[in-house]
């Protein structure tokens, strides 16, 4: 790993000027992703606004009919905390199969969906229940956020601050889990409520992409029969050393079930 | 140089760090803290566990200027008054290691476990283990030995 500045500020403002300063400066949320990446010196910045510090980034609080999670909210916390298991136990699921016990004691929701790994979790949950993304700046839809392979919306130096999702009436998450790194080979979120009703599916394509023919499908009625005979096309979908596109096309509707059965 | 402070098994210490440093390179190579292992160095088998604030984390992919600060529990404070934790007394009990490289991040984690589901079932342990590699032993004498701690230490 090649040296950097550390910076810890201790607000949004002071984090936003650090960046702003530094030649090619990088966020640090929970560093799960980042650190790795520094050690390979696949990426050397100048400069690292570590975010740790600034209290009003954490937690967890419902505004109005929406679960408000802070983007330096690790996944243990988004998984114990008694507001998201009772308003929408699938994302407590959801965060709970993250990774490893370490890693959800580290990993944040805002560093999580900054990166967009394509086999992340929580891209699935954010399209699949609608949610909105707070940054220093503006409010984003879900549905513009997530815009490629590890490409997101966000501008240079702008900070997530926030996610508001709206509380569903029915979701349900089901991944098929990378035996060693727990990483969704495919995953599927399905919900509906205040946003529609909703199908989101990560791991499968280069980004999280929503499924029409299975939202149409679902709409008279959550269920795993409703959704038996939706299937998605192996082209464009991820091939690499843990599965085939085919594979993973197959997985969509196997997840694609479980997710309907558990929202059910 | 950056300083960063912190509270090592309960002792107060301070250092010079660059701002690449590690948590694990500070307890290991500044405070000679080498109870904590660097295993595999990607955050996946889990030999470099340690406790900040009370959370167990992988202190290889962990900066030391992020636990400044905090309150860090490494294998070295674990024992107290010259006795073994019952973690510890487990794992030697039920012969819970075999090369012992793994040990130091196992029991870390195990005790964290602990203190957050005092009665854990064999699948329970086993799922929260996931983020702790062993090459030796096969994981059945660590299992039983958190279960046996665990019925130690509820009492």
């Amino acid at each position: 790993m090649y040296d950097f500045n550390h910076h810890r500020p201790g607000s949004i403002d002071a984090a936003a000027s650090a960046l702003s300063g530094a030649d090619d400066g990088k966020i640090l949320a929970g560093g799960m992703t980042l650190i790795p990446t520094l050690k390979q010196r696949l990426a050397s910045p100048s400069d690292l606004v570590d975010l740790g510090a600034i209290g009003e980034l954490k937690g967890i609080c419902e505004e109005g009919g929406a679960v408000v999670v802070g983007a330096m909210t690790t996944h243990a916390a988004v998984a114990k905390d008694a507001t998201v298991k009772a308003k929408i136990p699938a994302l407590a699921h959801l965060a709970e199969g993250i990774g490893d016990a370490q890693v959800r004691n580290c990993g944040t929701i805002g560093g999580s969906i900054a990166n967009n790994d394509p086999a992340a979790d929580y891209p699935a949950a954010l399209v699949g229940l609608g949610a909105t993304v707070r940054t220093n700046k503006r409010e984003i839809a879900a549905d513009d956020f997530f815009t490629g392979m590890f490409e997101t919306a966000l501008d240079d130096g702008e900070i997530i601050t926030a996610v508001a999702f709206p509380v569903p009436e029915k979701a349900g998450y089901a991944k098929f889990a990378n035996p060693a790194s727990r990483y969704a080979i495919v995953g599927v979120m399905v919900a509906t409520g205040p946003a529609g009703t909703r199908v989101a599916v990560t791991g499968a394509g280069p980004c999280v992409f929503r499924l029409s023919d299975a939202e149409s499908a679902l709409g008279s009625g959550i269920s795993a029969d409703a959704v038996a005979n939706v299937s998605v096309a192996a082209d464009g979908l991820n091939s690499d050393l843990h599965a085939s596109s085919e594979y993973r096309a197959n997985l969509v509707n196997v997840m694609l079930r479980r997710a309907a059965a558990a929202a059910g | 140089m950056p300083t960063v402070s912190m509270t090592v098994n309960g002792r107060a210490v301070t250092g010079e760090v660059e701002g690449r440093t590690l948590l694990v390179q500070f307890l290991r190579e500044q405070l000679s803290l080498t109870g904590t292992h660097v295993g595999c160095d990607t955050s996946q088998c889990g030999a470099c566990v340690v406790h900040v604030d009370g959370e167990s984390i992988k202190s290889c992919t962990m900066l030391a200027q992020q636990a400044d600060g905090t309150e860090v529990t490494t294998i070295e404070g674990l024992a107290s008054n010259g006795g073994l934790h019952p973690m510890q007394e487990a794992f030697r009990e039920h012969h819970g290691l075999q090369c012992g490289f793994c040990t130091p991040g196992m029991v870390m984690s195990a005790v964290d476990l602990l203190n957050k589901n005092p009665n854990p079932d064999e699948g329970e342990i086993r799922e929260w283990l996931e983020g702790n590699i062993c090459r030796c032993t096969g994981y059945h004498n660590i299992v039983k030995a958190i279960q046996s701690a665990a019925e130690n230490m509820r009492g």
